[in-house]
């Protein structure tokens, strides 16, 4: 190994100075108001060094691979991340300030992200592992960040507890599918599982492992009280950067290392696809705290997600990354706008929203810009991403689940046209009044809303993931 | 620039504009030079086309552009026109147009209101000119959504629950319709591998032989999700309360055009694409249609409020647009084509004139008006106008597209026809007591103290009620010009039905 081949592992040499760096700099600097712009800036750099190309290949014995399309994954994960910062900064400096918690907060979340690299890049079950735990731990801690709140001590317990369950079936999987292979390498182990029952087991051991980080439903549990719990930053965070890599591994584990059992998984997920969207959307439409609607919204649209999955080709991983891409988007503007109006106002019932298009009239556009992506509404980005993942279910000749899947989307679009109705809609004799967002957040919400205006339109975007989704 | 995609671009430089722009006055004078912009290039468009089509052309479609969109799934933002989505578009902007002027008044979210009412105009014209199924999904659902805020913000009376059903309605109806356009791309190219060669271009599925099977699947698929839209008896419900709760440009604009991508769906796609599952359907809906006819024509008579009245009247005409299609000839399609036409305008003038009365009246109850007539000769007269144009009176357009309708029906001699075909027409004895009774209770009869001091009509009310009687006495007295552009249309299409 020579200097050349360790620089594929740039993203997470980048991502590790950089927490070093900040480590460094939250002892030395005293006034914590600079710690948070010194994490955005390094932040910000190790994005922009990350969008340089980087060859394929290989570290540490095939235990690290890096494609073209990880390394876009992991940038769209690096974009991700930063606009919540930058939505972020206005939190931790209204409610983390006073408690001296605001470098942890930054070296956390990357700590997490860095695990989330490693755990995309591995090509070996322990490095899977081991980078799963190192994505997990931070955020439980984050979870309960707040530590004067209850309910933010309990998300933690809550999210620690069901990710211990998670890892524990994981590890079970893994150990099962290495007594049936006789090894962990994900290349050496494709094709050499077999059919068996044991082997249904482990598949499906390996699944729920993976489910729970997604919140699929039957493993959702923790999922609304936890986004409810937890402070929005880290909210936002597992909703979307926790979901997608999750999402991501979860794709390449089953297209590349259990193609032998693909009938078994094609019916679990065709099951899982449409239990998870009808659960998600039922109990969405009663909620009236926006952090627990959000929960409920992710776990429809991890449903739709897993539509793709039925048909495993170029396609396929193509839809189901510019829908993660695109979702990611669309959730971040939304809680980025829910976190807002809530740190400022200290609201997050949806009848306090009643008239606030007319007192805050940019933030309730932002707001709708993401709720109708979600939805998808065209032209809005999130209307592509859906209507790839229908089209590549119907390469399959899976019209029912498509059918099933409409419908949803018009009970779903019902439950985002109520946040519309209370914004826009309505009026109240005490709305919401006129607040002034920092210039972070009036950047990371603004442009992440124009980007979901214009993404769907724009092909090259999509043409560019299609030209590197070729995994197989 | 092709001089299709303008009719995308210059609402989208209207509505950049009007985001520009401060001060109430301004938002109206931008919006309405953006809708006088958009006729001219409609008449525009009208001209050209009968250039080239008196120059020779025989094209099914006209001024075609082809972008490749989506290369992987073979998505083209492929556009073109014949001469039905030429007549749409003109009605769309003339729509637009009267529109602007009847809301001159809307002083609350002033802006928001025109943006809204141009989003929705977007997508209508790009409905009405894509012809690959993407691309016409797209638009039509662009069309669909901007109508919850309208109805919603601006609305009067239950307009949350109004909104609410509409939108739900017709985006539950675009699922079907999303499936069976599932069903014609992978049944495009029976010489596909895997995902390649599939294509969503309606042209080149019309030259695939789609099996029979396959389209007695998807065709009632198709023609739900598009009837939904058009007010196919029992999806209709969302017409009346929509229609009630909107405010008057949106009533018109809803009425006018939306309505009518149902009609043209039916026609372009589930007609167009999978004629033998229409065929083997035709009957079930031929029934539900003549129900939709005849039941919202009973139910106008029953109203009370002027909107519900014209809102049923709407599903009852409507259902003569079904109705002519259901026929499967081409006289039938040629009536129900102008009916489209001539009910956009007639729908949109009596809309506008509701709008005019509610504004000085306060009331929309019949009982509670009388002697208009009196106080408001203009809009008196052209409210009788309007109705007597509905109820199908010769010199107005509403005669020569029912006449159509009928004709194109009797041509059918089976039984089954014939009885459809009876009480479809007997709708019209009931339109005539609808009318004639709002007539007599409002505009007639002894005038009402409270009502005396009514102001008249304005400027911008004249000219956006005119306008709209302009059109439906221009069809009225010269069918054959429209009819022409329209046969030339048809043509194509009938010959893959029969």
């Amino acid at each position: 190994m020579n200097w050349n081949t360790f620089l594929l592992m740039r993203h997470e040499i980048v991502l590790a100075i950089a927490i070093l760096i900040l480590l460094l700099a939250d002892i030395f600097i005293n006034d914590k108001k600079k710690v948070g712009i010194v994490a955005i800036t390094l932040f910000a750099i190790h994005t922009v060094i990350g969008l340089f190309p980087l060859e394929t290949g290989t570290l540490f014995g095939e235990m690290f691979i890096t494609t073209p399309l990880i390394a876009a994954f992991k940038n769209i994960l690096n974009i991700g991340v930063l606009l919540i910062l930058l939505i972020s900064v206005s939190w931790v400096n209204t409610k983390m300030l006073p408690l001296k918690k605001v470098g942890e907060f930054y070296i956390l979340m990357m700590s997490s992200l860095l695990g989330m690299f490693y755990m995309i890049s591995s090509g070996h079950f322990l490095m899977l592992y081991i980078g799963l735990e190192l994505a997990t731990l931070p955020v439980a801690a984050l979870a309960s960040y707040d530590v004067f709140n209850r309910k933010s001590s309990e998300a933690g317990i809550k999210l620690i507890l069901s990710a211990a369950l998670s890892s524990g079936m994981l590890l079970f999987g893994i150990t099962i599918m290495y007594a049936l292979s006789g090894t962990l390498y994900f290349s050496e182990m494709a094709g050499n599982v077999g059919y068996s029952y044991l082997s249904i087991l482990g598949l499906i051991m390996v699944f729920s492992g993976m489910a729970f980080k997604i919140s699929l439903v039957p493993f959702h549990f923790w999922t609304a009280d936890v986004y409810e719990g937890a402070p929005t930053p880290v909210t936002n965070y597992l909703s979307v950067i926790s979901k997608g890599a999750a999402v991501f591994m979860l794709m390449i584990l089953l297209f590349k290392v259990f193609p032998d059992l693909q009938w078994v998984w094609t019916y679990l997920l065709y099951g899982i696809s449409i239990l998870t969207m009808v659960i998600g959307n039922f109990f969405a439409l009663r909620q009236k705290n926006l952090q627990r609607f959000m929960a409920f919204s992710s776990i429809a649209q991890a449903g739709f997600i897993m539509m793709a999955f039925l048909s495993a080709d170029q396609l396929a991983v193509s839809a189901i990354i510019y829908f993660v891409a695109i979702y990611v988007l669309s959730n971040i503007v939304v809680f980025g706008a829910i976190q807002l109006i809530g740190i400022a106002s200290g609201k997050w019932h949806m009848d306090d929203y009643n008239g606030l298009y007319r007192t805050n009239p940019n933030i309730s556009l932002a707001l709708m810009v993401g709720l109708f992506s979600l939805a998808g509404i065209p032209p809005i980005a999130g209307f592509f991403g859906k209507f790839f993942l229908y089209t590549v279910a119907a390469s399959q000749g899976y019209y029912w689940l498509i059918f099933i899947a409409v419908v949803n989307v018009t009970i779903s679009l019902y439950y985002y046209l109520l946040v519309i109705r209370a914004a826009f809609l309505r009026q109240s004799d005490n709305p919401i009044p006129h607040f002034k967002s920092d210039i972070f957040a009036k950047i990371g919400i603004g442009i992440a809303s124009l980007i979901l205006l214009g993404l769907g339109i724009y092909s090259p975007f999509y043409d560019y993931i299609n030209s590197l989704s070729n995994i197989f | 620039m092709d001089i299709l995609s303008l009719f995308v671009v210059v609402p989208i430089l209207t509505v950049i504009a009007l985001m520009l722009t401060k001060g109430q006055n301004n938002y109206r004078v931008v919006t309405l030079i953006g809708s006088t912009i958009q006729a001219g290039m409609a008449f525009n468009l009208l001209y050209q086309f009968l250039q080239l089509k008196s120059g020779g052309n025989t094209d099914v479609m006209v001024f075609t552009q082809d972008y490749v969109w989506f290369a992987p799934f073979n998505i083209h933002y492929l556009i073109g026109v014949d001469g039905i989505s030429v007549l749409m578009i003109m009605l769309t902007t003339i729509i637009v147009l009267t529109g602007t002027f009847i809301s001159w008044k809307v002083n609350d979210l002033t802006k928001e209101f025109f943006i809204s009412l141009i989003v929705l105009a977007t997508g209508v014209y790009g409905f009405f000119i894509s012809l690959d199924l993407f691309t016409m999904f797209v638009f039509y659902e662009i069309a669909v959504i901007p109508m919850y805020l309208l109805i919603g913000i601006w609305g009067t009376g239950p307009r949350e629950y109004s909104a609410m059903k509409l939108t739900l309605m017709l985006m539950g109806a675009s699922a079907l319709l999303l499936v069976s356009i599932f069903g014609l791309y992978m049944n495009s190219n029976p010489d596909a591998v895997g995902m390649t060669g599939l294509t969503f271009n309606i042209l080149e599925i019309k030259n695939v032989v789609i099996p029979e099977s396959v389209q007695i699947i998807f065709f009632p698929l198709a023609f739900i999700g598009f009837a939904v839209i058009g007010a196919l008896f029992p999806f209709h419900t969302w017409s009346p309360d929509g229609h009630a709760s909107a405010p008057t440009a949106v009533s018109m604009l809803h009425a006018g055009v939306l309505m009518k991508l149902g009609g043209y769906g039916v026609f372009r796609i589930a007609m167009y694409l999978m004629p033998q599952g229409a065929h083997y359907w035709a009957p079930l809906f031929m029934i539900l249609a003549v129900i939709g006819v005849s039941y919202g024509a009973l139910s106008a008579i029953k109203q009370t409020d002027l909107k519900y009245i014209n809102a049923y009247s709407s599903v009852s005409h409507l259902g003569l647009v079904l109705l002519g299609l259901l026929m499967m000839n081409e006289i039938g399609w040629r009536g129900a084509m102008l009916q489209s036409l001539s009910h956009g305008f007639i729908t949109a003038l009596f809309f506008a004139l509701i709008g005019i009365i509610y504004g000085r009246t306060h009331t929309r109850i019949v009982a509670k008006m009388g002697g208009l007539m009196t106080i408001m000769p203009v809009i008196g007269a052209l409210y009788v106008i309007a109705g007597m144009a509905n109820l199908g009176l010769p010199m107005f357009s509403g005669f020569v597209a029912e006449m159509n309708i009928f004709v194109g029906a009797f041509e059918h001699p089976d039984l089954f026809h014939r009885i459809i075909t009876v009480i479809a027409v007997s709708s019209i004895v009931v339109t005539a007591v609808y009318i004639l009774r709002v007539v007599g209770k409002m505009l007639m009869g002894p005038v009402m103290d409270e009502y005396k001091d009514l102001p008249p009509i304005t400027w911008y009310e004249k000219t956006g009620t005119f306008i709209l009687v302009l059109f439906s006495v221009l069809i009225g007295i010269l069918p054959f010009f429209w009819i022409d552009i329209i046969d030339g249309a048809i043509k194509p299409f009938i010959q893959g039905i029969i």
